[in-house]
């Protein structure tokens, strides 16, 4: 792909947090019309990684680049809204930049909630909350899209439509996509590369189709298999209950990337085909 | 007209309450008002400072409050003390150290009750145009700055992330109402600042559907009780500051009664 593609790119990026590192060796990319998936379990450096993505952290090591005027829209896990400031899902579209009233009611019947309008956004249910920062997202016409767990707390059903809608939003503006998944097994179908984080990049690759598995398809429905993927993990390593990593050949060391010369990304070449 | 000593109270009165409306929108939407609570008192300390110094009282105000909520920034940031002790601390002592100071002062009189409670009543022109001075000044800065401010307080992070410098709203807000404060201490006292702060935005809330219309309404409640209150002081003969306060206080347990909900539906259907 041409280097002008590029949206974002993060090498070898640190981040320490009173003398401990939160997330270390942390190197990827987001280009145009490329959705990337970061799993990994709590505390892992999911969304440390995200916000030196977007510029709200400073690493504390490595460097982050992002494209010249990249226009950015950001969908926060939690939004933590004070009951006290008034705020209906009309306004809420206009937060960060004017848009057009006609547009607003496109992009909200885009998303299935142009009955909500006029609701108050701290009465939202959490599935009609993701579809409206959806929608604000969408209506910025973003070069690149981060969301953080968008489909926490939001129903099965609800989970495959918030994937089809950022889907559509890729196809549609062919934005990249940059998302964390708090699911560690199952992701959106449409991802191109699942990254799995704990502390460092412990593998990645691109997940597989459930759509092919009859198994699935009947575990899932038939609309979810389009929708969702399962993601298979090729560790080498096992990260112990006391935070030190075991590789596959037994020995233990403290930190998996940095300790260990050896080991060190060997497991990011794996091929996932 | 302003001769007449009651008249310049309100003028100056109904100035201040159209400041306060929008700052301390953001006072209750930020949930900054134990915080500027802790700038208030500081001022006490900033008086204190500025006739040591011999420097204009405006000035040592304003770096008072300033310097405090540049302290409280660098302490929260080191993590130890939660900010809701910080501001404990911070608040009670700028308070103490600036009465002590004065204490100390025995060659300087001064009149500790208007400074902590106000005297409204003894404002002179020049006050009432360093009310409408700075007040537009304030008024114009949140106007220009009204989308980014209003993004990074409903999310910081999102605000950062799509290039609208929250770090930058926080501090302008921080400036203004180190601001008000300084001219303001006359008319309610620096006891009684947040009251107005905050009384007039929370009656405010509930009869606002948006952020704009609340910080109109807000304004509006605070005129009405400035209105208010001084007609109070002059028919009971109560210190002025204080039946301000006890005017919005009327008017915010108003807008929890039925009535406000009445009203809000109206407005909506029509």
């Amino acid at each position: 792909m041409a280097n002008k593609d590029l949206l974002v790119s993060l090498k070898n990026v640190g981040v320490e947090r009173d003398g401990k590192w939160l997330v270390r060796g942390v190197d990827f990319n987001v280009r145009r019309g490329e959705i990337v998936t970061l799993i990994g379990p709590n505390g892992s450096g999911k969304s440390t990684s995200v916000k030196c993505a977007l510029g709200v952290l400073d690493p504390t090591e490595g460097t982050v680049k992002r494209a010249d005027n990249l226009v950015v829209s950001y969908v926060p896990q939690k939004f933590n809204l004070d009951w006290t400031l008034p705020l209906s899902v009309k306004r809420l579209m206009n937060l960060t930049a004017k848009h057009a009233h006609a547009d607003i009611e496109v992009a909200l019947s885009q998303v299935g909630i142009a009955h909500l309008a006029d609701a108050e956004v701290g009465q939202l249910s959490g599935g009609e909350l993701q579809r409206a920062q959806l929608a604000r997202a969408m209506l910025r016409k973003p070069d690149l899209l981060v969301l953080d767990e968008p489909v926490q707390g939001v129903d099965f059903q609800g989970e495959v439509a918030l994937y089809e809608l950022i889907q559509h939003m890729r196809d549609h503006h062919g934005c990249g996509v940059l998302l964390i998944s708090h699911d560690l097994h199952v992701v959106m179908a449409a991802t191109d590369t699942v990254i799995c984080l704990n502390g460092h990049v412990c593998c990645r690759g691109a997940p597989q189709s459930v759509a092919a598995s009859d198994e699935y398809k009947r575990l899932f429905g038939a609309r979810a298999s389009d929708a969702l993927a399962i993601y298979d993990h090729k560790h080498d390593h096992t990260h112990l209950p006391d935070g030190r990593v075991q590789h596959a050949d037994g020995t233990i060391c403290d930190d998996c990337e940095h300790s260990d010369g050896d080991h060190a990304h060997s497991h990011k070449e794996h091929d996932h085909a | 007209m302003l001769d007449d000593f009651f008249v310049r109270a309100m003028v100056a009165g109904i100035g201040f309450a159209l400041v306060t409306g929008p700052l301390g929108a953001f006072v209750v939407w930020r949930r900054m008002a134990y915080f500027g609570d802790t700038m208030a008192h500081s001022a006490l300390l900033g008086v204190a400072i500025s006739l040591l110094l011999n420097i204009n009282m405006m000035v040592g105000v304003v770096a008072a409050a300033l310097l405090v909520s540049g302290a409280l920034l660098v302490l929260e940031k080191r993590g130890v003390f939660s900010s809701d002790a910080l501001l404990g601390i911070l608040s009670h002592s700028t308070l103490a150290l600036g009465l002590v100071l004065v204490g100390f002062m025995s060659w300087v009189r001064i009149d500790l009750m208007a400074l902590l409670f106000g005297d409204i009543l003894a404002v002179s022109k020049g006050d009432i145009a360093l009310i409408y001075g700075f007040g537009a000044l304030i008024l114009v800065g949140i106007a220009w700055a009204w989308r980014p401010l209003i993004a990074a307080t409903v999310n910081v992070e999102l605000a950062q992330a799509e290039g609208m410098h929250p770090q930058r709203a926080r501090i302008l807000l921080m400036v203004f109402l180190a601001v008000l404060i300084a001219v303001a201490m006359k008319i309610v006292g620096i006891l009684l600042i947040t009251a107005l702060l905050i009384i007039p935005a929370a009656a405010a809330r509930r009869l606002s559907a948006s952020p704009e219309q609340m910080v109109v309404i807000a304004s509006l409640i605070g005129v009405i009780s400035v209105i208010g209150g001084l007609n109070l002081s002059l028919a009971y003969d109560t210190p002025s500051g204080p039946s301000i306060v006890v005017a919005a206080l009327i008017v915010f347990l108003l807008s929890l009664s039925p009535i406000a909900v009445i009203w809000r539906k109206k407005r909506k259907a029509s």
